[in-house]
C-alpha cells in the first residue's frame, strides 16, 4: 500500500501545504484544533478541492491539477469515519450497513451485512434506527459501513472525541483491533496526543497546515526536534538556550547550565523536558540537580503540577520558570512548601531542539 | 439550488419568493400580462386553439405562482438543515448523485416537504386576488371556494356563504390534522431523542 499526497489549498487563515509519502499501514495526524488535519482528509477523500498538487493512494490517482483529474467521490475508493459519524437516520442499522454495497446481489449483499453485523458486535441491532442506539454502538455502526466497501484508505475524523472518557478507552481498544484486520491504509486525525500514540506506530505532527514533523512515535515524543512538535507532543517546558560545550547549555532565561545526553547543534536552540520526567530530590550536590522555589500549584485528581522557579523566591503566582508533575504521594512528601526544594533534570531527558 | 452558491444565488432566490412578498393583485397582473390574449404565453396557446385566460387553467396557475415561493422556502430550508456530513458520508460509500437524493435528501427533509405541502395547499384554497384578476368568478367554471363566499357575502346568500366557509373549514383542519399526526408519528420512529 503506498499513499503519496502533495498538495496546497488556501484557507482562511493559512495555507493547507502538505507533504506526506508513506508506505505504512496506520498513520496518525496530530495537530491542535484548526491546524488544517481535518480539511487534508477532507481534500483526500475529495470533499474539498485542493488548489494544486497530487493526491495518489495506491496507484490511483485521486488528483492531480496538472494533468486535470479530479476523480468523483464515488470512484476513490475511501471509507471516511466522520467525528458524528453521520450515519443515515432515516435508515435501519443494517440499512446503513449495506448503503454502500449495490453492486452484491440481494443474497451476497445480506451475507456481507450480517458478517459485519458480527464482526463489529452489533448483533440483533439490525431494526434499530441510529438514534436508538448507543454513541459507542454508532460508531461500530459507521466504522462497519465504511469498511463494508473495502475502501483503498480509511480516513478516521476525530472518532473519539464525542465519547465519554471511560467508552473512549474501550472504543480504543476495539479500533486497534479493527485496524488490524482492514487490509488497507488507515490516517487518524485526532488531537488528542494518547490517542495518536496509542492507536498509530508513526504520526505526523500538524501545525498551521503543514507537517511539521513525521516519524516513528518514539522518536517524535522523546526527541522532538521543534518546538512546534514539542508543545503538540505535550511537553509544558521550553527554553531558548545556548551551547557552551559538546553536551552543556546554558539557559539563560532560568539562569542555569545543564548537561544533556545528546550532541548540541547548532549553536544556538531550544531546550525541552517534560513536566512529568523532573524529579524531586533530597539534595542539591549532584549535577543538573538545582534548588527551585515553588511558585503555584494545581491539583488534578491524581496528579499535582507545581509551578517552579530557580533562584529566587518567587514574587506572584505566575512568577516561575517551568512546571513538574507528580503522583499525590509524592507532593506529600514535601514537608514546607514555602521553603526551596531540590530538583533534579535527567540528562536522558532533556532534548535539544533546533527551531 | 441548495448546493448553488454563485453570484446569482441572492438574484435568483429573490425573484422565486417575489409573489410571496408582492400583493396577489400584482402578481395577478403579472400573470394577466403574460398569458392574457396578447400575452407571449397567451398568443402562443392560441396557436393550438386553447385560450388560457378567464378558463380554470388561468385559477392554476394563479393558485401555483402564489403558492410555489412558499413551497419553494420551506422545502429549501429542510434542505438546508440536512447535515452536510450524512450527504458525503453518501458519496463516500460510491452513491451516485441521483441515489443521494432520493435515498438520502428526500427522506431526511420529507417533515419539510410535508409542512411545505400543507402551507402551499392551504395558500391555493384560500387564492382570491390573483384568481380573481386572471380567471374570473364564472359560476361551475372558475370560481373558486373563496370567491364564491365573496359574491356569496355580497349577494346577501348568508345561508350559501356559510357552507362554502364550513367546507373550508373542514378541509383546512383535515390537512393540519394528517400533517401533524404523520409528523408526530416519523418522529416516534426514528427522530426521536436517542443514544
Amino acid at each position: 500500500m503506498d499513499f503519496f499526497v502533495d498538495i496546497k489549498k488556501k484557507l482562511y487563515e493559512f495555507e493547507l501545504d502538505v507533504k506526506l509519502d508513506s508506505k505504512r499501514d496506520v498513520i496518525g495526524i496530530l495537530g491542535a484544533s484548526g491546524s488544517g488535519k481535518s480539511m487534508l482528509l477532507r481534500c483526500i477523500a475529495g470533499l474539498v478541492k485542493p488548489d494544486e498538487g497530487q493526491i495518489i493512494v495506491n496507484g490511483k490517482i485521486y488528483f492531480d491539477a496538472e494533468k486535470k483529474i479530479n476523480l468523483p467521490i464515488r470512484d476513490r475508493k475511501i471509507g471516511f469515519l466522520f467525528q458524528n459519524y453521520a450515519l443515515f437516520p432515516n435508515m435501519t442499522v443494517s440499512e446503513n450497513i449495506a448503503f454502500g454495497l449495490d453492486e452484491l446481489s440481494k443474497e451476497d449483499k445480506k451475507y456481507k451485512v450480517a458478517e459485519l453485523m458480527e464482526k463489529y458486535n452489533l448483533d440483533g441491532l439490525e431494526k434499530r434506527y441510529p438514534t436508538q442506539i448507543s454513541g459507542g454502538q454508532q460508531q461500530r455502526v459507521a466504522l462497519a459501513r465504511a469498511v463494508a466497501v473495502k475502501p483503498d484508505i480509511l480516513l478516521l475524523d476525530e472518532p473519539f472525541s464525542a465519547l465519554d472518557v471511560h467508552l473512549r478507552n474501550h472504543m480504543m481498544r476495539e479500533m486497534a483491533e479493527s485496524l488490524k484486520d482492514f487490509q488497507g491504509m488507515t490516517l487518524f486525525v485526532t488531537h488528542n496526543r494518547d490517542e495518536a500514540y496509542q492507536l498509530c506506530e508513526n504520526i505526523a505532527v500538524f501545525n498551521a497546515g503543514k507537517v511539521e514533523a513525521f516519524g516513528e512515535k518514539n522518536e517524535l515524543f522523546q526527541r522532538p526536534f521543534s518546538r512546534e512538535t514539542a508543545k503538540i507532543t505535550g511537553c509544558k517546558n521550553i527554553a531558548k538556550s545556548i551551547r557552551l560545550s559538546e553536551n552543556v547549555v546554558e539557559v539563560p532565561e532560568w539562569g542555569i547550565k545543564l548537561r544533556l545526553n545528546m550532541k548540541i547543534e547548532p549553536e544556538e536552540g531550544y531546550l525541552g523536558i517534560r513536566a512529568n520526567h523532573i524529579k524531586v530530590v533530597a539534595d542539591c550536590a549532584k549535577e543538573n540537580c538545582f534548588k527551585v522555589w515553588i511558585a503555584d500549584e494545581t491539583d488534578g485528581p491524581f496528579r499535582t503540577s507545581l509551578y517552579l522557579k530557580f533562584g529566587s523566591r518567587p514574587q506572584k503566582l505566575d512568577d516561575f520558570h517551568f512546571q513538574c508533575e507528580m503522583s499525590r504521594e509524592e507532593r506529600n512528601e514535601i514537608k514546607d512548601p514555602s521553603e526551596p526544594i531540590c530538583v533534579y533534570l535527567n540528562p536522558n531527558h532533556l532534548f535539544f531542539m533546533k527551531k | 439550488m441548495s448546493n448553488y452558491n454563485g453570484k446569482w444565488k441572492g438574484v435568483i432566490d429573490s425573484i422565486l419568493t417575489l409573489p410571496l412578498v408582492l400583493p396577489p393583485t400584482v402578481a395577478g397582473f403579472g400573470i394577466l400580462l403574460l398569458i392574457g390574449k396578447r400575452g407571449p404565453i397567451g398568443q402562443f396557446s392560441s396557436l393550438f386553439g386553447v385560450n388560457i385566460i378567464f378558463s380554470w387553467y388561468a385559477a392554476v396557475i394563479a393558485a401555483i405562482v402564489v403558492a410555489f415561493p412558499l413551497m419553494y422556502k420551506t422545502t429549501m430550508g429542510a434542505f438546508e438543515q440536512i447535515d452536510t456530513n450524512i450527504i458525503s458520508a453518501a458519496r463516500t460509500l460510491g452513491a451516485s448523485e441521483w441515489k443521494v437524493f432520493w435515498q438520502v435528501v428526500v427522506p431526511l427533509a420529507r417533515p419539510g416537504i410535508a409542512a411545505a405541502t400543507a402551507l402551499s395547499f392551504a395558500r391555493c384554497l384560500g387564492e382570491f386576488g390573483a384568481t380573481l384578476m386572471v380567471a374570473g368568478s364564472i359560476p361551475g367554471k372558475t370560481e373558486t371556494i373563496p370567491i364564491a363566499i365573496y359574491f356569496a357575502t355580497q349577494g346577501g346568500q348568508m345561508d350559501v356563504a356559510m357552507i362554502w366557509v364550513a367546507i373550508i373549514f373542514a378541509i383546512s383542519l383535515t390537512v393540519l390534522v394528517i400533517n401533524n399526526y404523520w409528523n408526530s408519528y416519523k418522529k416516534k420512529g426514528r427522530y426521536g431523542v436517542g443514544g
